[in-house]
């Protein structure tokens, strides 16, 4: 399993267990919107970059925790990848 | 007179002023304000746009948007603002529903508006390149327009229309709140006296432009040649980069809704900067959290703090200042105070009859902030008042009791319309859109306190198959149906609803099922 994708399957199965109980996993898929159709508001943002910066080790700004950065598993990984590289 | 007549004034008393700043540093100065806003309205003149007509604007917040707000009402139009967060569907049937003359409207929104219809309704469209880009979106603004003298000749009329605010409609349908330029002037001359605001004052501009609240921000600021600091749409909902600016701008006059400032007083850190600007705290559109407005002014003791109620239909309608400190006994949110002094109001029990002291009534309303209706519902228009001793009262659909010292207080509604980040939901309207849904054959939701996020609503759904739907599926379809702060937060499925003895929805029931 290659960094990204291993980050995607953590990732995914934290959302899917804490934002969307009983929900099929074949459907969360690398592009579903997850932040402009409320599956992820507010609040659940901040409870995301805090387990993505305890999982990961990894310092997430503030202005990073919005929609460009959060909506999607890609954009997600994409954001840990850029931090992860940071860190190394 | 005129909204616009504050613009006017303070581009002659102030023109080298900065009227509206953006957060990444550009400005415009009341001379440019007035200028970009002139050149505009010309060219919407020049398009076809004639005094009384509609004009919507679907920009993202931002410099340029003001600008075009003040070029409508110049031109002689009212403005109808449109979210530019929320979906194209209910975006398009605002637009139709008031027959907008015209749109002016960022290129990427383009693809999705369908701006005619089976009668022949053909709006001017003025597309730009992308508001609050800023050298861009001036030079699209600005590109030919003549200069004229055109805007002078529009000053009268009080009673002339000046902005439309769509808000939820319990049909599934939202509904135009039609406010005059005297509803506003009345308004925004009674928050000039009461919170002593002065050129020197540095406003926020968080609440978008489609909700009442930037009608303080907006024209309170103008009026006093302050300055508007514009927070996009986006950095809004951000508490730790909300409670950053306000101390990074400087910010003096804060206003939002409560849920803002309980995120702010909980995530943003508040003990980490400097304040001492911020001398006003102005929250309206739905019920503090008294544990979190407690926590906010421990963290900020020095500022004023008012909790400001009233509907879009009559702006804010009554005010309380709240004593600081909080004392630590105290349980009960704030009351929502007395009625303010430019209106009269009045509570009414169920028989009509008026509520005495101590008695529960809705609050009606009077005066000359008041909405004269509805756009196009002239039986829901009607409905809203209730004559009284010769006047006519706008009934607030809020039971509230007046308690011995005076002060109101708020206890609940008298229908299904709920506050949710400030702004109004008509469950009913959710309803709607659940049973747009193919696979979905009976559906309900409730609505219950949560001491985070103030409510959560909660959807119950029978689909038609009997068995649990995607909430992918379910919130993705909501998404493109309705705004993101009406999308139910949880969903529930079951085989069947709870019906009362009249086979209607047990919606008492349900709200045991949701844990109430």
């Amino acid at each position: 399993m290659t960094d990204q994708s291993a980050t995607m399957a953590v990732v995914k199965a934290y959302i899917l267990e804490e934002f969307l109980p009983g929900e099929d996993p074949a459907l969360l898929t690398p592009t579903t919107p997850m932040v402009s159709t409320g599956i992820l508001d507010s609040l659940a943002m901040l409870k995301l970059v805090a387990f993505l910066e305890r999982e990961f080790d990894i310092p997430i700004k503030a202005h990073e925790a919005d929609e460009e950065h959060l909506n999607t598993l890609e954009a997600i990984c994409e954001l840990v990848a850029s931090k992860r590289s940071l860190v190394r | 007179m005129k909204l616009h007549q504050y613009l006017l004034d303070a581009a002659h008393d102030w023109p080298e002023r900065v009227a509206i700043q953006e957060l990444d540093g550009s400005f415009v100065t009341y001379g440019e304000l007035d200028a970009r806003s002139d050149r505009l309205g010309d060219r919407l003149i020049s398009l076809g746009v004639r005094p009384g007509d509609r004009v919507g604007f679907w920009l993202h917040k931002s410099i340029d948007s003001v600008v075009t707000l003040f070029a409508i009402l110049k031109a002689g139009a009212a403005y109808v603002p449109i979210d530019p967060t929320g979906p194209a569907a209910r975006n398009n049937y605002i637009l139709a529903d008031c027959k907008v003359a015209a749109i002016v409207l960022e290129k990427r929104f383009e693809p999705v508006l369908e701006a005619h219809d089976a009668e022949g309704w053909h709006p001017t469209i003025l597309a730009v390149d992308e508001a609050g880009d800023a050298s861009q979106a001036h030079a699209a603004l600005a590109r030919n327009f003549k200069a004229g003298a055109s805007l002078a000749a529009s000053a009268e009329g009080t009673d002339d229309l000046a902005f439309i605010l769509y808000t939820s409609g319990s049909t599934g349908r939202p509904k135009g709140v039609q406010l005059t330029h005297g509803n506003a002037i009345s308004f925004v001359e009674w928050c000039a006296k009461t919170f002593s605001l002065t050129s020197s004052d540095r406003f926020s501009s968080h609440a978008p432009f489609h909700f009442d609240l930037s009608v303080f921000d907006i024209f309170s600021s103008v009026k006093h040649g302050g300055t508007l600091v514009i927070i996009g749409e986006e950095v809004g909902k951000q508490p730790y980069e909300l409670a950053e600016l306000i101390a990074d701008q400087k910010i003096t006059v804060w206003y939002s809704a409560p849920s803002s400032l309980s995120l702010m007083a909980q995530f943003g850190k508040l003990d980490s900067r400097d304040y001492s600007s911020l001398r006003l705290v102005l929250f309206a559109g739905e019920v503090f959290p008294i544990n979190h407005l407690k926590l906010l002014t421990t963290y900020w003791p020095h500022p004023r703090y008012f909790n400001l109620y009233g509907p879009t239909e009559t702006n804010v309608c009554t005010s309380y200042e709240v004593r600081t400190p909080i004392p630590a006994e105290q349980m009960e949110p704030v009351p929502i105070g007395k009625v303010c002094s430019h209106l009269e109001g009045i509570l009414l029990q169920a028989d009509g009859a008026e509520a005495g002291k101590g008695e529960e009534g809705e609050l009606c309303i009077c005066g000359p902030a008041v909405t004269r209706g509805y756009w196009n519902l002239p039986e829901q228009s009607q409905r809203s008042f209730v004559e009284m001793r010769g006047k006519n009262y706008y009934r607030t659909g809020d039971i509230v009791r007046e308690e011995a010292d005076g002060n109101l207080r708020y206890l609940g509604r008298k229908d299904r319309m709920i506050k949710k980040r400030g702004f109004r939901v008509e469950l009913g309207e959710i309803e709607v859109c659940l049973y747009r849904h193919p696979s979905i054959r009976e559906a309900a939701v409730v609505a219950l306190a949560d001491d985070a996020v103030g409510m959560r609503v909660h959807a119950h759904v029978v689909s038609k198959e009997g068995k649990a739907l995607s909430l992918i599926d379910m919130k993705t379809f909501c998404s493109e149906h309705i705004p993101i702060y009406m999308i139910p937060d949880r969903f529930s499925f079951h085989s069947s609803l709870p019906k009362t003895s009249t086979d209607k929805i047990d919606y008492q029931t349900l709200r045991i099922w949701s844990g109430s």
